[in-house]
Protein backbone atom coordinates (compact mmCIF):
# COMPACT_ATOMS: atom_id res chain seq x y z
CA UNK A 1 0.00 0.00 0.00
CA UNK A 2 1.44 3.54 -1.09
CA UNK A 3 0.41 6.53 1.08
CA UNK A 4 3.72 8.33 -0.29
CA UNK A 5 3.02 11.30 -2.11
CA UNK A 6 5.15 13.89 -3.85
CA UNK A 7 4.80 17.90 -4.23
CA UNK A 8 7.49 19.85 -5.98
CA UNK A 9 9.67 16.98 -5.84
CA UNK A 10 9.78 16.79 -2.19
CA UNK A 11 8.06 12.96 -1.20
CA UNK A 12 5.96 13.04 2.26
CA UNK A 13 6.07 9.62 3.63
CA UNK A 14 1.95 10.29 3.98
CA UNK A 15 -0.08 13.31 2.60
CA UNK A 16 -0.73 14.67 6.78
CA UNK A 17 0.54 17.53 7.83
CA UNK A 18 -0.05 20.26 10.62
CA UNK A 19 -1.86 23.53 9.27
CA UNK A 20 0.69 26.89 10.29
CA UNK A 21 -0.09 28.15 13.46
CA UNK A 22 -2.13 24.98 15.22
CA UNK A 23 1.21 23.49 16.08
CA UNK A 24 3.85 25.63 16.76
CA UNK A 25 7.05 24.19 15.40
CA UNK A 26 6.14 20.90 17.00
CA UNK A 27 7.83 20.77 20.48
CA UNK A 28 4.42 21.24 22.34
CA UNK A 29 2.59 18.62 20.69
CA UNK A 30 5.78 16.01 20.74
CA UNK A 31 4.65 15.18 24.36
CA UNK A 32 1.67 13.67 22.32
CA UNK A 33 2.32 12.61 19.04
CA UNK A 34 5.46 11.15 17.55
CA UNK A 35 6.63 13.72 14.77
CA UNK A 36 7.91 10.56 12.80
CA UNK A 37 4.51 10.02 11.82
CA UNK A 38 3.43 12.89 9.86
CA UNK A 39 4.27 13.33 5.98
CA UNK A 40 5.05 17.19 7.15
CA UNK A 41 5.15 19.38 10.09
CA UNK A 42 4.18 23.18 8.68
CA UNK A 43 5.91 25.48 11.33
CA UNK A 44 3.63 28.80 12.72
CA UNK A 45 4.19 31.54 10.89
CA UNK A 46 8.10 33.04 11.17
CA UNK A 47 8.94 36.41 10.28
CA UNK A 48 12.43 38.55 9.76
CA UNK A 49 12.18 40.13 13.65
CA UNK A 50 10.09 39.21 16.55
CA UNK A 51 5.95 39.95 16.58
CA UNK A 52 4.28 40.59 19.40
CA UNK A 53 0.99 39.94 18.31
CA UNK A 54 -2.24 41.48 18.90
CA UNK A 55 -4.00 42.42 22.23
CA UNK A 56 -5.75 39.63 24.55
CA UNK A 57 -8.28 37.77 23.97
CA UNK A 58 -7.06 36.71 20.81
CA UNK A 59 -9.43 33.60 21.02
CA UNK A 60 -12.97 33.04 20.72
CA UNK A 61 -14.98 29.90 20.28
CA UNK A 62 -18.20 29.49 18.12
CA UNK A 63 -20.28 27.12 17.16
CA UNK A 64 -18.85 24.01 15.63
CA UNK A 65 -15.63 26.35 15.38
CA UNK A 66 -13.04 29.39 16.79
CA UNK A 67 -12.25 32.42 15.99
CA UNK A 68 -8.55 33.48 16.42
CA UNK A 69 -6.50 36.50 16.55
CA UNK A 70 -3.05 35.99 17.24
CA UNK A 71 -1.42 38.38 14.99
CA UNK A 72 1.61 36.09 13.92
CA UNK A 73 3.15 35.87 16.98
CA UNK A 74 6.82 35.13 16.52
CA UNK A 75 10.19 34.92 17.69
CA UNK A 76 11.75 36.01 14.56
CA UNK A 77 13.88 34.33 12.79
CA UNK A 78 16.99 34.30 14.39
CA UNK A 79 15.53 32.32 17.06
CA UNK A 80 13.74 29.93 14.98
CA UNK A 81 16.71 29.31 12.77
CA UNK A 82 18.06 28.52 16.09
CA UNK A 83 15.92 26.44 18.13
CA UNK A 84 13.16 25.29 15.95
CA UNK A 85 14.46 23.95 12.97
CA UNK A 86 17.86 21.98 15.23
CA UNK A 87 14.25 20.44 17.04
CA UNK A 88 12.75 19.80 13.93
CA UNK A 89 15.45 18.01 11.89
CA UNK A 90 15.66 15.13 14.77
CA UNK A 91 12.36 13.63 13.22
CA UNK A 92 12.07 11.88 9.77
CA UNK A 93 9.65 13.76 8.92
CA UNK A 94 9.29 16.79 6.63
CA UNK A 95 9.69 20.85 7.65
CA UNK A 96 7.36 23.48 6.04
CA UNK A 97 8.38 26.88 7.15
CA UNK A 98 5.62 29.27 6.66
CA UNK A 99 7.09 32.73 6.32
CA UNK A 100 5.36 35.85 7.48
CA UNK A 101 6.15 39.40 6.64
CA UNK A 102 5.14 43.28 6.13
CA UNK A 103 6.86 44.37 3.06
CA UNK A 104 7.83 42.54 0.35
CA UNK A 105 11.76 42.67 1.70
CA UNK A 106 10.36 41.43 4.62
CA UNK A 107 8.92 38.05 3.00
CA UNK A 108 12.47 37.50 1.30
CA UNK A 109 14.88 38.55 4.10
CA UNK A 110 12.98 35.32 5.80
CA UNK A 111 13.28 33.31 2.53
CA UNK A 112 17.12 34.10 1.94
CA UNK A 113 17.88 33.37 5.51
CA UNK A 114 15.97 29.56 4.92
CA UNK A 115 18.09 29.03 1.78
CA UNK A 116 20.23 26.99 3.34
CA UNK A 117 18.79 25.64 6.71
CA UNK A 118 18.21 22.27 4.94
CA UNK A 119 13.99 22.84 5.47
CA UNK A 120 11.88 21.24 2.98
CA UNK A 121 9.83 23.78 1.90
CA UNK A 122 8.19 26.99 1.98
CA UNK A 123 5.03 28.10 2.78
CA UNK A 124 4.06 31.69 2.18
CA UNK A 125 1.81 33.17 4.52
CA UNK A 126 -0.04 35.86 2.21
CA UNK A 127 -3.77 35.38 3.84
CA UNK A 128 -3.76 35.81 7.41
CA UNK A 129 -6.42 38.03 8.49
CA UNK A 130 -5.35 39.22 12.10
CA UNK A 131 -2.42 41.60 10.45
CA UNK A 132 -3.06 44.70 9.32
CA UNK A 133 -0.22 45.25 6.93
CA UNK A 134 0.82 43.15 4.79
CA UNK A 135 0.08 39.16 4.82
CA UNK A 136 -3.61 39.20 3.25
CA UNK A 137 -3.18 42.24 1.85
CA UNK A 138 -0.75 40.18 -0.47
CA UNK A 139 -3.48 37.68 -1.06
CA UNK A 140 -6.83 39.26 -1.94
CA UNK A 141 -5.69 40.58 -5.56
CA UNK A 142 -4.32 38.40 -8.27
CA UNK A 143 -2.25 40.95 -9.37
CA UNK A 144 -0.13 42.32 -5.88
CA UNK A 145 0.19 37.82 -4.99
CA UNK A 146 1.36 37.14 -8.93
CA UNK A 147 4.34 40.01 -8.09
CA UNK A 148 4.67 38.43 -4.54
CA UNK A 149 5.23 34.88 -5.78
CA UNK A 150 7.73 35.93 -8.44
CA UNK A 151 9.68 38.06 -6.04
CA UNK A 152 9.71 34.76 -4.05
CA UNK A 153 10.25 32.36 -6.55
CA UNK A 154 13.75 34.47 -7.52
CA UNK A 155 15.23 34.15 -4.29
CA UNK A 156 13.58 30.89 -2.33
CA UNK A 157 16.46 27.91 -2.47
CA UNK A 158 13.33 25.36 -2.02
CA UNK A 159 10.04 24.96 -3.75
CA UNK A 160 7.61 27.48 -2.85
CA UNK A 161 3.53 26.66 -1.30
CA UNK A 162 1.40 30.02 -1.97
CA UNK A 163 -1.31 30.06 1.32
CA UNK A 164 -4.29 30.91 -0.27
CA UNK A 165 -7.07 32.98 1.52
CA UNK A 166 -10.46 32.54 0.96
CA UNK A 167 -11.99 35.83 1.96
CA UNK A 168 -11.77 36.38 -2.07
CA UNK A 169 -14.59 36.51 -4.43
CA UNK A 170 -13.13 34.10 -7.19
CA UNK A 171 -10.29 31.90 -5.23
CA UNK A 172 -9.28 30.42 -8.53
CA UNK A 173 -8.18 33.54 -9.75
CA UNK A 174 -5.88 33.54 -7.07
CA UNK A 175 -4.61 30.36 -7.66
CA UNK A 176 -4.08 31.24 -11.46
CA UNK A 177 -1.93 34.16 -10.80
CA UNK A 178 0.03 32.38 -7.69
CA UNK A 179 0.63 29.72 -11.21
CA UNK A 180 1.78 31.74 -13.74
CA UNK A 181 4.36 33.55 -11.01
CA UNK A 182 5.78 29.67 -10.85
CA UNK A 183 3.83 28.94 -7.27
CA UNK A 184 4.92 24.84 -6.79
CA UNK A 185 2.27 24.21 -5.07
CA UNK A 186 -0.95 25.88 -3.17
CA UNK A 187 -2.14 24.74 0.45
CA UNK A 188 -6.06 26.20 1.21
CA UNK A 189 -7.90 27.57 2.82
CA UNK A 190 -6.65 30.08 5.35
CA UNK A 191 -9.35 31.22 7.66
CA UNK A 192 -12.91 32.84 6.62
CA UNK A 193 -12.43 36.50 8.87
CA UNK A 194 -15.62 36.61 10.93
CA UNK A 195 -16.70 38.58 14.43
CA UNK A 196 -18.45 37.14 17.57
CA UNK A 197 -20.25 39.80 19.95
CA UNK A 198 -20.84 39.29 23.88
CA UNK A 199 -24.18 40.36 23.83
CA UNK A 200 -24.17 41.11 27.63
CA UNK A 201 -21.40 43.18 27.43
CA UNK A 202 -22.52 44.47 24.26
CA UNK A 203 -18.55 43.92 23.19
CA UNK A 204 -16.96 42.31 20.59
CA UNK A 205 -15.11 38.95 22.21
CA UNK A 206 -11.80 39.69 20.83
CA UNK A 207 -9.18 42.71 21.31
CA UNK A 208 -8.65 42.47 17.29
CA UNK A 209 -12.66 42.94 16.85
CA UNK A 210 -12.03 40.13 13.97
CA UNK A 211 -10.88 37.32 13.73
CA UNK A 212 -10.15 33.94 11.52
CA UNK A 213 -12.52 31.30 11.72
CA UNK A 214 -11.39 27.18 11.83
CA UNK A 215 -12.87 24.20 12.77
CA UNK A 216 -15.39 21.60 11.48
CA UNK A 217 -17.43 25.03 10.31
CA UNK A 218 -15.88 26.26 7.55
CA UNK A 219 -14.93 22.41 5.89
CA UNK A 220 -17.23 22.31 2.95
CA UNK A 221 -16.02 25.91 2.48
CA UNK A 222 -12.95 24.80 2.41
CA UNK A 223 -13.48 21.36 0.13
CA UNK A 224 -15.58 23.44 -2.21
CA UNK A 225 -12.74 25.47 -2.67
CA UNK A 226 -10.26 22.73 -2.69
CA UNK A 227 -12.46 21.21 -5.67
CA UNK A 228 -12.69 24.24 -7.96
CA UNK A 229 -9.08 25.03 -7.52
CA UNK A 230 -8.35 21.82 -8.33
CA UNK A 231 -10.36 21.83 -11.93
CA UNK A 232 -8.62 25.26 -12.14
CA UNK A 233 -4.78 24.45 -12.10
CA UNK A 234 -2.21 21.89 -12.32
CA UNK A 235 0.55 22.47 -9.32
CA UNK A 236 -0.57 20.23 -6.46
CA UNK A 237 -2.64 21.37 -3.94
CA UNK A 238 -2.74 21.22 0.56
CA UNK A 239 -5.74 20.87 1.53
CA UNK A 240 -7.43 22.36 4.91
CA UNK A 241 -10.22 23.38 6.66
CA UNK A 242 -11.88 22.02 9.92
CA UNK A 243 -10.37 18.19 9.01
CA UNK A 244 -11.22 16.46 12.12
CA UNK A 245 -10.75 12.80 11.15
CA UNK A 246 -9.74 10.41 8.42
CA UNK A 247 -12.87 10.85 6.98
CA UNK A 248 -12.48 14.76 6.83
CA UNK A 249 -9.13 14.58 5.03
CA UNK A 250 -10.46 11.98 2.15
CA UNK A 251 -12.88 14.61 0.99
CA UNK A 252 -10.28 16.83 0.57
CA UNK A 253 -8.13 14.09 -1.02
CA UNK A 254 -10.86 13.29 -3.16
CA UNK A 255 -11.83 16.77 -3.99
CA UNK A 256 -8.21 17.59 -5.90
CA UNK A 257 -5.66 17.59 -2.92
CA UNK A 258 -2.78 15.83 -2.57
CA UNK A 259 -1.66 16.09 0.55
CA UNK A 260 -3.92 17.74 3.96
CA UNK A 261 -3.19 19.57 6.86
CA UNK A 262 -4.77 19.29 10.21
CA UNK A 263 -5.49 22.49 12.19
CA UNK A 264 -8.09 24.19 14.54
CA UNK A 265 -8.73 20.02 15.56
CA UNK A 266 -5.37 19.86 17.05
CA UNK A 267 -6.64 21.99 19.96
CA UNK A 268 -9.70 19.71 20.31
CA UNK A 269 -7.87 16.53 20.76
CA UNK A 270 -4.04 16.67 20.15
CA UNK A 271 -3.90 13.09 18.59
CA UNK A 272 -6.13 14.09 15.59
CA UNK A 273 -2.83 14.34 12.97
CA UNK A 274 -2.01 10.99 13.37
CA UNK A 275 -5.59 9.47 14.05
CA UNK A 276 -6.24 10.76 10.42
CA UNK A 277 -2.96 9.33 9.16
CA UNK A 278 -4.20 5.76 10.42
CA UNK A 279 -7.53 6.21 9.71
CA UNK A 280 -6.63 6.87 5.64
CA UNK A 281 -4.84 3.86 5.91
CA UNK A 282 -7.85 1.90 7.37
CA UNK A 283 -9.71 3.64 4.32
CA UNK A 284 -7.27 2.11 1.67
CA UNK A 285 -7.21 -1.49 3.00
CA UNK A 286 -11.35 -1.56 3.54
CA UNK A 287 -11.26 -0.78 -0.18
CA UNK A 288 -8.85 -2.52 -1.27
CA UNK A 289 -6.64 1.04 -2.35
CA UNK A 290 -3.44 0.25 -3.30
CA UNK A 291 -2.01 3.84 -4.09
CA UNK A 292 -3.12 7.05 -2.69
CA UNK A 293 -2.92 8.36 -6.03
CA UNK A 294 -5.99 7.08 -7.50
CA UNK A 295 -7.86 8.93 -4.84
CA UNK A 296 -6.70 12.31 -5.94
CA UNK A 297 -9.02 14.20 -7.26
CA UNK A 298 -11.32 10.98 -8.28
CA UNK A 299 -14.83 12.44 -7.18
CA UNK A 300 -17.38 11.91 -9.28
CA UNK B 1 8.70 17.08 34.27
CA UNK B 2 6.37 14.89 33.81
CA UNK B 3 4.09 13.87 30.84
CA UNK B 4 1.11 15.79 29.78
CA UNK B 5 -1.41 13.51 28.90
CA UNK B 6 -5.25 13.10 27.83
CA UNK B 7 -6.96 10.41 29.70
CA UNK B 8 -10.50 9.24 29.37
CA UNK B 9 -11.75 8.35 32.67
CA UNK B 10 -14.96 8.56 34.98
CA UNK B 11 -16.71 11.18 36.77
CA UNK B 12 -16.58 9.62 41.03
CA UNK B 13 -19.04 12.14 42.37
CA UNK B 14 -20.46 15.80 42.02
CA UNK B 15 -22.03 17.86 44.32
CA UNK B 16 -23.63 22.04 43.47
CA UNK B 17 -21.88 23.61 46.88
CA UNK B 18 -23.01 26.82 46.22
CA UNK B 19 -25.32 28.50 43.23
CA UNK B 20 -23.83 27.37 40.28
CA UNK B 21 -20.60 26.02 41.53
CA UNK B 22 -19.64 22.33 41.24
CA UNK B 23 -18.07 20.03 43.00
CA UNK B 24 -16.55 17.09 40.78
CA UNK B 25 -14.09 14.44 41.65
CA UNK B 26 -12.01 12.59 38.54
CA UNK B 27 -10.31 9.23 38.99
CA UNK B 28 -7.13 9.63 37.36
CA UNK B 29 -3.40 8.45 38.17
CA UNK B 30 -3.25 11.94 37.10
CA UNK B 31 -3.92 12.33 41.06
CA UNK B 32 0.11 11.21 41.45
CA UNK B 33 2.15 14.50 39.76
CA UNK B 34 -0.60 16.87 40.19
CA UNK B 35 0.51 20.11 41.81
CA UNK B 36 -1.16 23.12 43.73
CA UNK B 37 -1.90 25.53 40.37
CA UNK B 38 -1.79 23.33 38.18
CA UNK B 39 -4.96 23.26 35.87
CA UNK B 40 -6.40 20.64 33.20
CA UNK B 41 -8.32 21.02 30.35
CA UNK B 42 -11.83 19.12 30.01
CA UNK B 43 -12.96 18.23 26.72
CA UNK B 44 -16.74 18.72 26.05
CA UNK B 45 -18.49 15.70 24.67
CA UNK B 46 -20.60 18.20 22.45
CA UNK B 47 -18.54 18.50 19.17
CA UNK B 48 -20.11 21.87 18.82
CA UNK B 49 -17.79 23.10 21.09
CA UNK B 50 -14.23 22.42 19.77
CA UNK B 51 -11.79 23.81 22.78
CA UNK B 52 -11.25 22.27 25.62
CA UNK B 53 -11.99 23.98 29.41
CA UNK B 54 -9.15 24.91 31.68
CA UNK B 55 -10.38 24.55 35.07
CA UNK B 56 -7.74 24.46 38.14
CA UNK B 57 -7.24 21.57 40.20
CA UNK B 58 -8.68 21.99 43.79
CA UNK B 59 -7.54 19.08 45.79
CA UNK B 60 -5.78 15.76 44.92
CA UNK B 61 -5.66 12.83 46.65
CA UNK B 62 -2.79 10.50 45.59
CA UNK B 63 -3.59 7.25 47.60
CA UNK B 64 -7.30 6.98 45.73
CA UNK B 65 -6.37 8.39 42.72
CA UNK B 66 -8.82 10.98 42.06
CA UNK B 67 -9.00 14.97 41.35
CA UNK B 68 -11.41 17.48 42.32
CA UNK B 69 -12.41 20.45 40.66
CA UNK B 70 -14.61 22.83 41.51
CA UNK B 71 -16.03 25.94 39.25
CA UNK B 72 -18.48 27.93 38.21
CA UNK B 73 -21.20 27.25 35.56
CA UNK B 74 -19.90 30.04 33.07
CA UNK B 75 -21.29 29.05 29.38
CA UNK B 76 -22.30 26.11 27.75
CA UNK B 77 -18.83 24.02 28.27
CA UNK B 78 -19.17 24.41 31.85
CA UNK B 79 -22.68 23.75 32.03
CA UNK B 80 -22.75 20.61 30.06
CA UNK B 81 -20.23 19.77 32.64
CA UNK B 82 -22.08 20.20 35.45
CA UNK B 83 -24.79 17.61 33.93
CA UNK B 84 -21.61 14.60 34.52
CA UNK B 85 -23.60 12.32 36.94
CA UNK B 86 -21.00 9.77 38.42
CA UNK B 87 -19.62 6.83 36.29
CA UNK B 88 -20.12 9.04 33.23
CA UNK B 89 -17.15 9.30 30.41
CA UNK B 90 -14.85 12.70 30.94
CA UNK B 91 -11.81 13.13 28.76
CA UNK B 92 -9.20 15.74 30.75
CA UNK B 93 -5.76 16.44 29.47
CA UNK B 94 -3.01 17.29 32.24
CA UNK B 95 -2.05 17.99 34.12
CA UNK B 96 -0.90 21.63 32.97
CA UNK B 97 1.02 24.55 34.04
CA UNK B 98 3.51 25.01 36.47
CA UNK B 99 1.67 25.28 39.62
CA UNK B 100 2.24 27.48 43.19
CA UNK B 101 6.08 27.15 44.22
CA UNK B 102 6.03 25.62 47.74
CA UNK B 103 9.71 26.54 48.48
CA UNK B 104 8.93 30.02 48.30
CA UNK B 105 6.68 29.63 51.78
CA UNK B 106 9.74 27.99 53.80
CA UNK B 107 9.93 29.78 56.69
CA UNK B 108 8.13 32.69 55.56
CA UNK B 109 4.40 33.89 56.98
CA UNK B 110 1.93 33.02 53.60
CA UNK B 111 -1.01 34.72 52.31
CA UNK B 112 -3.20 32.27 50.51
CA UNK B 113 -5.40 35.22 48.81
CA UNK B 114 -8.42 33.45 46.33
CA UNK B 115 -11.35 35.27 45.26
CA UNK B 116 -15.00 34.04 43.96
CA UNK B 117 -13.73 30.80 41.53
CA UNK B 118 -9.92 31.56 42.19
CA UNK B 119 -10.61 29.77 45.62
CA UNK B 120 -10.14 26.37 44.61
CA UNK B 121 -6.77 26.05 44.05
CA UNK B 122 -5.98 27.27 47.66
CA UNK B 123 -7.14 24.21 49.12
CA UNK B 124 -4.79 21.93 47.66
CA UNK B 125 -2.41 24.61 48.69
CA UNK B 126 -3.38 25.19 51.91
CA UNK B 127 -2.78 21.44 52.39
CA UNK B 128 0.51 21.04 50.79
CA UNK B 129 1.67 24.06 52.86
CA UNK B 130 0.60 22.16 56.16
CA UNK B 131 1.55 18.69 55.21
CA UNK B 132 5.14 19.75 54.48
CA UNK B 133 5.01 22.04 57.45
CA UNK B 134 7.86 24.11 56.24
CA UNK B 135 5.48 27.36 56.50
CA UNK B 136 6.09 29.32 59.64
CA UNK B 137 2.08 30.27 59.59
CA UNK B 138 -0.34 29.73 56.26
CA UNK B 139 -3.34 32.11 56.38
CA UNK B 140 -6.32 31.78 53.77
CA UNK B 141 -8.17 35.23 52.61
CA UNK B 142 -11.20 34.20 51.13
CA UNK B 143 -13.16 36.77 49.02
CA UNK B 144 -16.83 35.47 48.15
CA UNK B 145 -19.78 37.03 46.54
CA UNK B 146 -22.19 36.07 49.79
CA UNK B 147 -22.60 33.95 52.67
CA UNK B 148 -22.19 30.84 50.74
CA UNK B 149 -18.90 29.75 51.59
CA UNK B 150 -17.84 26.94 49.52
CA UNK B 151 -14.42 25.16 50.30
CA UNK B 152 -14.04 27.18 53.26
CA UNK B 153 -14.58 24.88 56.32
CA UNK B 154 -12.00 22.41 53.92
CA UNK B 155 -9.36 24.90 54.34
CA UNK B 156 -10.13 25.57 57.68
CA UNK B 157 -8.79 22.22 57.92
CA UNK B 158 -5.25 23.25 57.15
CA UNK B 159 -5.63 26.96 57.52
CA UNK B 160 -7.10 30.02 59.60
CA UNK B 161 -9.60 31.40 57.14
CA UNK B 162 -10.47 35.10 56.98
CA UNK B 163 -13.16 35.71 54.88
CA UNK B 164 -14.89 38.81 53.00
CA UNK B 165 -18.27 38.98 50.83
CA UNK B 166 -19.39 41.75 48.71
CA UNK B 167 -22.78 41.81 50.38
CA UNK B 168 -21.30 42.03 53.83
CA UNK B 169 -23.33 38.69 54.87
CA UNK B 170 -20.75 36.83 56.26
CA UNK B 171 -16.60 38.31 57.34
CA UNK B 172 -16.00 41.81 56.09
CA UNK B 173 -18.06 43.52 54.41
CA UNK B 174 -15.80 44.19 51.23
CA UNK B 175 -12.80 42.38 49.15
CA UNK B 176 -10.14 40.61 50.21
CA UNK B 177 -7.55 43.39 51.02
CA UNK B 178 -10.77 44.83 53.12
CA UNK B 179 -10.38 41.60 55.02
CA UNK B 180 -6.10 41.86 55.68
CA UNK B 181 -6.60 45.27 56.61
CA UNK B 182 -9.88 44.80 59.01
CA UNK B 183 -8.35 41.64 61.03
CA UNK B 184 -4.47 43.46 60.73
CA UNK B 185 -3.39 40.21 59.28
CA UNK B 186 0.15 40.51 57.79
CA UNK B 187 2.48 38.29 55.74
CA UNK B 188 5.71 37.87 53.98
CA UNK B 189 4.76 36.57 50.92
CA UNK B 190 1.54 36.01 49.01
CA UNK B 191 0.02 33.16 46.59
CA UNK B 192 -3.10 34.30 45.00
CA UNK B 193 -5.94 33.15 42.61
CA UNK B 194 -9.20 35.36 41.35
CA UNK B 195 -10.54 38.28 39.45
CA UNK B 196 -8.45 40.36 37.17
CA UNK B 197 -9.01 43.81 39.75
CA UNK B 198 -7.72 41.66 42.86
CA UNK B 199 -4.77 40.40 41.38
CA UNK B 200 -3.70 43.91 40.53
CA UNK B 201 -4.39 45.05 44.50
CA UNK B 202 -2.56 41.98 45.60
CA UNK B 203 0.34 42.94 43.22
CA UNK B 204 0.04 46.37 44.21
CA UNK B 205 0.25 45.56 47.89
CA UNK B 206 3.06 43.35 47.68
CA UNK B 207 5.07 46.04 46.21
CA UNK B 208 4.46 48.38 48.96
CA UNK B 209 5.37 46.07 51.70
CA UNK B 210 7.91 44.89 49.79
CA UNK B 211 7.46 41.14 50.00
CA UNK B 212 6.98 38.49 47.26
CA UNK B 213 3.60 37.81 45.57
CA UNK B 214 2.76 35.01 42.98
CA UNK B 215 -0.83 35.12 41.22
CA UNK B 216 -2.60 32.20 39.28
CA UNK B 217 -3.82 34.51 35.70
CA UNK B 218 -6.52 33.33 33.28
CA UNK B 219 -7.21 33.99 29.48
CA UNK B 220 -9.22 32.94 26.79
CA UNK B 221 -7.12 29.59 25.82
CA UNK B 222 -6.97 27.11 22.62
CA UNK B 223 -4.45 24.26 23.21
CA UNK B 224 -3.78 24.46 26.46
CA UNK B 225 -0.38 23.23 25.70
CA UNK B 226 1.31 26.32 24.56
CA UNK B 227 1.45 25.82 20.98
CA UNK B 228 -1.39 28.53 19.69
CA UNK B 229 -0.38 31.23 21.35
CA UNK B 230 -3.55 32.20 22.73
CA UNK B 231 -3.38 33.23 26.11
CA UNK B 232 -0.47 35.04 26.80
CA UNK B 233 0.17 37.94 29.03
CA UNK B 234 2.50 40.94 29.23
CA UNK B 235 5.72 40.20 30.80
CA UNK B 236 8.48 42.72 31.83
CA UNK B 237 11.22 40.34 30.61
CA UNK B 238 10.75 39.27 27.22
CA UNK B 239 9.46 35.64 27.06
CA UNK B 240 11.57 32.45 26.45
CA UNK B 241 9.07 31.81 23.42
CA UNK B 242 8.52 34.50 21.19
CA UNK B 243 11.36 37.04 23.00
CA UNK B 244 8.36 39.61 22.81
CA UNK B 245 7.41 40.36 26.43
CA UNK B 246 4.05 37.88 25.88
CA UNK B 247 4.52 35.06 28.13
CA UNK B 248 2.14 31.89 27.54
CA UNK B 249 -0.44 31.29 30.54
CA UNK B 250 -0.66 27.95 29.77
CA UNK B 251 2.91 26.92 29.88
CA UNK B 252 4.50 29.69 31.67
CA UNK B 253 1.99 30.21 33.85
CA UNK B 254 -0.98 30.19 35.14
CA UNK B 255 1.27 31.17 38.49
CA UNK B 256 3.84 34.00 37.63
CA UNK B 257 6.07 36.33 40.27
CA UNK B 258 3.61 38.98 40.15
CA UNK B 259 7.04 41.14 39.68
CA UNK B 260 7.43 39.63 36.48
CA UNK B 261 3.73 40.44 34.94
CA UNK B 262 2.32 43.98 33.64
CA UNK B 263 -1.68 43.35 34.67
Amino acid sequence: MNTKVKIAGVEFKNPVMTASGTFGSGMEYSEFVDLNRLGAVVTKGVASVPWEGNPTPRIAETYGGMLNAIGLQNPGIDVFIERDIPFLKKFDTRIIVNVCGKTVEDYLDVVERLGDTGVDMLEINVSCPNVKEGAIAFGQKADSLYAITSAVKKKARQPVIMKLSPNVTDITEMARAAEAAGADALSMINTLTGMKIDVHKRKFVLANRTGGLSGPAVKPVAVRMVYQTAQAVKIPIIGMGGIANAEDALEFLLAGATAVAVGAMNFANPYTTVEVAEGIEDYMKQYNIEDIHSLIGSVE
Amino acid sequence: MEQKKKVKTKVISQTEIADGIYDMWIETDLAQTAKAGQFLCIYPHNESMLLPRPISICETDREKGRLRIVYRVAGKGTEELSLYHTGRNIRILGNLGNGFPLEAAVGKRVFLIGGGIGIPPMLQLAKDLKQEGKAAEVTVIAGYRNKQLFLKDDMGKYAAVYVATEDGSAGTEGNVMDAIAENGLEADVIMACGPMPMLRAVKRYAEEKGIDAYISLEERMACGVGACLGCVCKTVEKDAHSHVNNARICTDGPVFSAKDVNI
